[in-house]
């Protein structure tokens, strides 16, 4: 006699926790039900995103980097999982390998973005990046896990803390991603993911003022009036590569602060 | 305090102190009567003109043009064709040497430059003598050096020139703006049309003779003039980058504006910096930091420290001191070499000061202005400190740019954090202790894109310069200042 397996909801990833929209709505995709964020949802996640900023940009590079790492070792495990939700397993190993990759930068932005300035008088001057501070996502729609890692790595490598609006026709593999999040020692809040209608939700994140940035490498269509919505708070507005890897999708995400001390006895 | 600095305080200043006039001479500067737009190596005869005037004595001192649209799209043509008939074939080392140039001859005509910028913009002959000027030329050297070393600057991500940058620049450091503007473009092999302020135009304009000098190929900088109407036309023309330093209002706009069009932009817009004094700073250090903090181009600088944040403990003594300080301050012509505070650049500008400062007295903030005569003719506004202010007022929250300084307090480290970053600007902080592990713990936790410890307001074309949150995106300054100017293949 074959067992009835136990299915999974899938709900959104909020503050560390799982909550259902507080809007009660789904959509289905993917042959699931699956959560519709609503406005308000976005508002939550922000604030959340807000709230985890300041202990996760105040970590030390290394201990950022180890958290990364963690969270490919959660995926690791999850591979057969991961890969009935993407492409396969090809994707699967190419997205854990890119956030070891990611993982090893926490610790070498500074020496690599930053610098120390000769300038004409008696000053010690030097320049680091810093995170910007929260950064709204919207998802590649595909590759369905490929496309987040790309996208949500870079941004919380650097110590942001952002808000993510998962692949519309593929959102599974978020949520599988949620699951791996909140067992890999990443701080509740550093990411959050929304699953839903992204035209609803991607003006709500553009517009919102207490975001930093906005990752408009998945957005559809919507980008020039995205990037006016974006201008209200004078929001980074990012256009990276959806599958790819480079220190500079990092950068993207940074700011740089210049300190001045007068040197003297 | 200590009983003898009791003392100091409490003495009298000598009201019998009477500065002999030393006025810098105004023979050095010849202005022609009307200035065209510099197109292409050349004057263009403007369509339309306005009077440019002297804002310390309302008196006019040119015409200058207007641009149209039309001529703002003859401009850009000048730097395409500029652009792609050889500016960005000719060799690193090539460029490099028109820049050395160009310093070289900002340095020869420097004086003639310090007395026009404090002539069209009102500011002290002091400072556009031994900052401005000299900072302009220290931009072009910088940046110079640059031209031929791009490929070590981002090493295996061959760096190409954009094409043609749209730039738009204020009216509180002119030639200092324009160099800032100007020398990473052109080092990034770009060529550029600039628009100077509305009120300030004239150092641009000269600077036009500087390039004829500097034999810098035609169409390479192009100059237009005239007011927010010829900078909105460049930022719809057909340039591939824009650089705009101003107002956050207007850089919104223009952001708005640019959306969906793939034109790399940064802006450095406003500010409303907290300048934060710890009980245990060197007063009287901390007090020179202050006054330059704010009244420095009679605070008309995006990084003012136009908050200052005093702790508790040390609030008195630091009010009386500032106060007394401020008694010191000569207000006054601009060209003589004694002044401290010029004039107000533009009577928009002085109605501005006077409208947020009628706000702060009725939201119930307490002002000071030392004793001064402000001359009858000409935009004057006296150093101005607010004391009494909650965290709501708009003088606290909004930029003001002008010589007003509103005085909050705190206890705690932490509350300083927190009060100095509540706001939506970021441009600059200022720190003032005598702990070493504190300025770096504050230096973290500041939100904003320079901070100054132990000091205020000091600027170098070695060092990045630029914002957080809503005071703009990209850097100037430094090898991170050339990144906006470029694209990586």
């Amino acid at each position: 006699m074959s067992r009835l397996p136990v299915r999974k909801t899938y709900k959104l990833f909020i503050g560390g926790e799982f909550p259902r929209s507080e809007s009660g709505r789904t959509y289905e995709a993917e042959g699931q039900n699956v959560a519709r964020a609503s406005r308000k949802d976005v508002r939550d996640a922000v604030r959340a995103a807000r709230g985890a900023f300041g202990k996760w940009s105040a970590m030390t590079a290394y201990n950022r980097g180890q958290v990364l790492y963690r969270i490919a070792e959660m995926m690791e495990a999850r591979r057969a999982e991961f890969a009935d939700l993407c492409s396969g397993p090809a994707e699967v190993e190419r997205s854990i390998d890119r956030v070891v990759w990611y993982a090893g930068w926490a610790d070498k932005l500074a020496q690599v973005l930053g610098s120390s300035n000769p300038v004409a008088g008696p000053y010690f001057n030097f320049t680091v990046p810093e995170p910007t501070g929260v950064v709204g996502i919207l998802a590649p729609p595909a590759p369905a896990l490929a496309g987040l890692v790309s996208r949500v790595g870079p941004a919380i490598v650097g110590g942001n803390a952002v808000v993510v609006v998962a692949s519309e026709p593929h959102p599974l593999a978020a949520v599988e991603l949620a699951e791996v999040l909140a067992t890999a020692d990443v701080p509740g809040g550093v990411v959050n993911i929304l699953t839903g209608r992204s035209e609803e939700l991607a003006p709500v994140l553009a517009g919102h003022m207490d975001v930093n940035a906005l990752d408009v490498s998945g957005a559809d269509g919507q980008v020039p009036e995205l990037e006016r919505l974006a201008a209200e708070n004078v929001k980074r507005v990012v256009l990276g590569a959806p599958d790819d890897q480079s220190p500079w999708e990092i950068a993207a995400f940074l700011e740089l602060k210049t300190v001045w001390h007068p040197i003297g006895v | 305090m200590t009983e003898l600095e009791r003392k100091q305080d409490r003495a009298p200043i000598p009201s019998g102190w009477e500065y002999a006039s030393a006025p810098e001479s105004r023979e050095i500067v010849e202005l022609r009567e009307r200035y065209g737009h510099f197109v292409g190596g050349e004057w263009l005869e403007p369509k339309e003109t306005y009077t440019t005037i002297d804002p310390a004595s309302e008196e006019p001192l040119a015409e200058v043009g207007q641009a149209t649209e039309e001529e703002v799209h003859l401009a850009v043509s000048a730097a395409r064709e500029a652009f792609e008939n050889g500016w960005s074939n000719l060799p690193g080392s090539e460029r490099a040497k028109y820049l050395f140039r160009i310093a070289r001859i900002l340095q020869e005509r420097s004086r003639e430059f310090a007395v026009l910028e404090s002539l069209n913009g009102g500011k002290p002959i002091r400072e556009s003598r031994d900052v401005d000027v000299p900072l302009a030329a220290a931009h072009f050297f910088y940046y110079a050096g640059w031209a031929d070393k791009l490929e070590y600057a981002f090493p295996n991500r061959r760096p190409q020139p954009l094409g043609v940058a749209g730039q738009v620049i204020p009216w509180n450091f002119p030639l200092l703006m324009l160099a800032w503007k100007i020398a990473p473009a052109l080092a990034a092999g770009n060529t550029v049309v600039l628009k100077p302020a509305e009120t300030t135009p004239l150092s641009a304009l000269l600077f036009c003779d500087v390039l004829r000098q500097a034999e810098l190929p035609q169409g390479v900088v192009n100059i237009v003039t005239g007011d927010g109407r010829a900078g909105a036309a460049l930022v719809k023309s057909e340039v591939d980058k824009i650089a705009f330093t101003g107002s956050t209002e207007v850089g919104k706009a223009i952001q708005r504006e640019l959306a969906g069009t793939g034109k790399k932009l940064t802006l450095e817009l406003g500010g409303k910096a907290a300048n934060v004094i710890f009980d245990d700073a060197a007063l009287d250090q901390a007090i020179e930091g202050i006054i330059n903090g704010i009244y420095f181009n009679q605070g008309h600088v995006c990084c003012a420290g136009s908050r200052l944040l005093v702790q508790e403990s040390i609030y008195e003594p630091v009010v009386s001191k500032l106060k007394r300080r401020l008694q010191t301050l000569r207000v006054g012509d601009p060209l003589d070499k004694n002044t401290d505070v010029g004039a107000i650049n533009s009577r928009q500008q002085l109605d501005k000061i006077q409208e947020l400062v009628r706000s702060g007295e009725e939201e119930g903030a307490e002002v000071y202005q030392p004793p001064c005569r402000l001359p009858e003719r000409g935009y004057w506004f006296a150093p101005t400190v607010f004391t009494n202010v909650a965290q709501s007022y708009r003088i606290a929250q909004e930029e003001i740019f002008g010589p007003v300084l509103s005085v909050l307090t705190f206890r705690t480290p932490d509350e300083a954090v927190e009060k100095a970053n509540n706001t939506p600007y970021g441009l600059s902080a200022g720190v003032w202790t005598e702990k070493g592990s504190r300025i770096l713990s504050m230096a973290q936790k500041l939100r904003a894109g320079v901070i100054w410890a132990n000091t205020y307001n000091r600027f170098d074309p070695a060092s990045p310069f630029g914002g957080y949150k809503e005071s703009g995106f990209g850097r100037e300054g430094g090898l991170h200042g050339l990144e906006p100017y470029l694209r990586f293949e």
